[in-house]
């Protein structure tokens, strides 16, 4: 028990985060697997999302700001991607991925603009940010809430994918985008629905782990997007379990070993890891083995 | 074509209003420099840089320590000097609390010429810029970075705050007083330069004393901390020192109290911020804190620039939304004082001349006395304001003077 009441804060914390980064991670995973594009401001979608929470719980109750920052936030990936990347579609894939980082740097500089470079105090949010107390750990309720929602919004998109025509339609444009296009799918609508479930799903995610660290600053999305990158080049970028369980394993793993001392190396570590997933199997955990027909 | 055409005009429109957005800020600084010369009919100024951060981990601050400067100023804004009237004119950049960006802020102090700069709040910053101040010849004077690197081994960088090696004795003299601590746990940023000093000092004080430590470093960007609260609690830790920003130090007491952590916090004088009264308000945790400056240690000044903060909206903004005085606050106006005792000695806006004239500067500001050894021009101090935060009113509560023995 003691042992126990010890050692599962790290446990707990590995849990919770490593569910952060799954929600942040589907958003990376999906787009790279529909447009072959690594969104670089997806992370700062998140912490965009923070933002809106921050602000707009000063004029309204909390029950209208939530659903109103995950629908602005929704907005915002929507726009982002008809602005900054539709207009490149047939371009090199090099040139959105530069217009991707651009996006990324504008809305972190806009951020600086608007909050004057100074950490903004997340609200606290009634009922998860309760403290509870679980086999004699003390933590918030976030933690525990964070990795079943994760889990139950991955099984939603998951038939979502499997068993709609617009996931039957996303599939499609991920196996073969100009075919599919030939085969009469709207490949723009499916593009930003693609964005929009990824986004939405940022924004829960920034919902958690906002409330659990509170700070929102302009760079407050960098890490968390890094690693949940990582997490998903980890899991077999383009694939959805992948993400999920690469998210879960970093997690953990970066809490342990900050559990067991090694704090200097956490991050450190997370980044060896990736190294060395990417020598020993360089599609990933569930990467699909591509082979270029000549 | 069509598209390409809008495409363009929105990411134009986008960045113009980016733009549009600097040109603001900058502008209003425009205004700030032209508008006193102007005023004055013909009278000379005199500048003084402000190398402070207003953005990054040190931005609340930063901002806190300028408008001391700015009150400062506003309360005497000429100065006589070799018997002419200047006036003071304040040149704030930003350093971003950054070690790279730094030097470019301080260079940008240098081609506008100033006779002294004032900073920075953070020690990091002012060593990364302490060189070009050098080459120019400017003399700097640091208002509350309190790592000796700051000022050893140069002539020109000089402070008006006590040292990390002295606040590391005091805190760890406080502790072992009067918590009787056996154990600490120490938590420093990776690269701080301030945060692993005054952890390293405190860890030799505390040892000296008999004490136990553990140590642990977090990196930049770094938000989840609640695998170190859980690592000093199962550590056994008596008390939790934790050196760092005020942004980190927000989510560590948040996080701390969410998992009930129950034993004192300690830190040093950057956590005597209104930042942290808030994020500990309400909350079941205890900290304590060295300092520079206690509320009410000088009646006159705390009602004036409450007055001035409560007057100005840009002002209040800047101090965290309320009108607490910050210990930084306080030492931001003496620096300023300090400067024109310089300015005045010197008798002439010559940088030269003004860094020679730092050496002998004696002035009584609201923080105390403050006069410079003459090896590094650090500033002669001996006591420190020991303080504790009171989470029910969300105000800082007087606990003790500390010195060293």
């Amino acid at each position: 028990m003691d042992w126990m009441s010890r050692n599962l804060p790290y446990l707990m914390a590995g849990i919770s985060v490593g569910g952060q980064y799954a929600l942040i991670a589907i958003g990376y995973t999906m787009v790279y697997g529909i447009l072959r594009l690594i969104n670089f401001a997806h992370g700062d979608i998140f912490m965009v999302a923070g933002l809106i929470m921050v602000y707009s719980t000063t004029v309204m109750p909390i029950y209208i700001a939530i659903p109103l920052m995950i629908l602005v936030t929704v907005l915002l990936g929507f726009l982002v991607e008809r602005v900054a990347y539709k207009p490149l579609r047939t371009a090199p894939r090099m040139s959105i991925m530069i217009s991707a980082i651009g996006v990324s740097y504008l809305l972190q500089n806009l951020a600086l603009y608007v909050t004057g470079g100074l950490s903004q105090q997340y609200p606290a949010i009634p009922w998860i940010n309760d403290t509870v107390t679980l086999f004699g750990a003390t933590t918030k309720r976030v933690t525990i809430i964070t990795p079943i929602l994760t889990i139950i919004l991955v099984l939603l998109l998951v038939t979502l994918i499997k068993k709609t025509k617009i996931g039957m339609a996303m599939r499609a444009a991920s196996r073969d985008f100009e075919t599919s296009q030939l085969m009469g799918i709207k490949i723009n609508s499916v593009i930003s629905f693609t964005f929009i479930i990824g986004t939405f799903l940022a924004a829960i995610g920034s919902l958690l782990f906002f409330t659990n660290y509170t700070g929102v600053t302009p760079t407050a999305g960098a890490m968390p997007g890094l690693k949940a990158f990582v997490a998903a080049v980890f899991g077999g970028i383009g694939s959805i379990p992948g993400a999920v369980i690469g998210a879960f394993i970093i997690g953990i793993c970066e809490n342990i070993i900050k559990g067991l001392g090694w704090t200097t190396f956490s991050d450190a570590f997370t980044f060896a890891l990736l190294i060395v997933i990417l020598i020993a199997k360089p599609t990933g955990l569930f990467g699909e083995k591509v082979t270029d027909k000549v | 074509m069509k598209k390409r055409v809008l495409a363009i005009a929105l990411v134009t429109a986008m960045v113009g209003s980016m733009l549009a957005g600097c040109g603001s800020k900058g502008g209003s600084g425009e205004t700030g420099t032209d508008a006193p010369a102007a005023a004055a009919d013909g009278a000379k100024v005199v500048k003084v840089g402000v190398y402070e951060p207003a953005s990054g981990d040190n931005g609340a601050g930063g901002k806190q320590e300028v408008l001391g400067m700015q009150y400062a100023n506003q309360e005497t804004p000429t100065i006589e000097i070799g018997g002419e009237e200047y006036t003071v004119q304040l040149e704030i950049v930003d350093n971003e609390s950054s070690n790279d960006k730094g030097p470019s802020a301080a260079s940008t102090l240098v081609s506008a010429g100033v006779s002294i700069a004032l900073g920075s709040y953070g020690s990091g910053v002012s060593i990364a810029a302490s060189d070009v101040f050098k080459e120019a010849g400017i003399p700097a004077l640091g208002v509350t970075c309190t790592n000796p690197q700051v000022t050893e081994g140069n002539t020109h960088y000089f402070r008006i705050c006590f040292l990390d090696p002295f606040q590391g004795t005091v805190l760890a003299n406080f502790a072992n007083e009067n918590f009787s601590a056996k154990k600490a746990y120490i938590l420093t940023k990776l690269g701080d330069d301030y945060s692993t000093g005054l952890g390293y000092y405190f860890k030799e004080a505390f040892t000296g004393l008999g004490g136990e430590v553990v140590e642990e470093t977090f990196q930049e960007g770094n938000s989840d901390f609640t695998s170190y609260v859980t690592s000093a609690k199962n550590a056994g830790a008596d008390v939790f020192f934790a050196p760092v920003s005020t942004e980190a130090a927000a989510l560590i007491i948040e996080q701390a109290a969410a998992q009930g952590m129950t034993i004192p916090m300690m830190a040093g004088d950057t956590w005597d911020s209104n930042v942290i009264l808030n994020a500990a308000k309400g909350k079941d945790v205890e900290i304590y804190v060295t300092t520079f400056y206690q509320e009410g240690g000088n009646e006159e000044f705390d009602k004036g620039i409450k007055e001035w903060i409560n007057g100005d909206s840009t002002a209040k903004a800047n101090n965290g939304g309320d009108d607490t005085i910050a210990a930084v606050t306080a030492m931001g106006y003496d620096a300023y004082y300090v400067a024109l005792e310089a300015l005045k000695a010197a008798g002439s806006t010559d940088a030269a001349a003004v860094n020679e004239a730092l050496w002998d500067v004696s002035y009584t500001g609201v923080t105390g006395k403050i006069e410079f050894d003459d090896v590094n021009g650090d500033a002669l101090r001996d006591t420190a304001y020991v303080k504790c935060a009171n989470t029910e009113t969300g105000a800082w509560d007087f606990v003790a003077e500390q010195g060293v023995n």
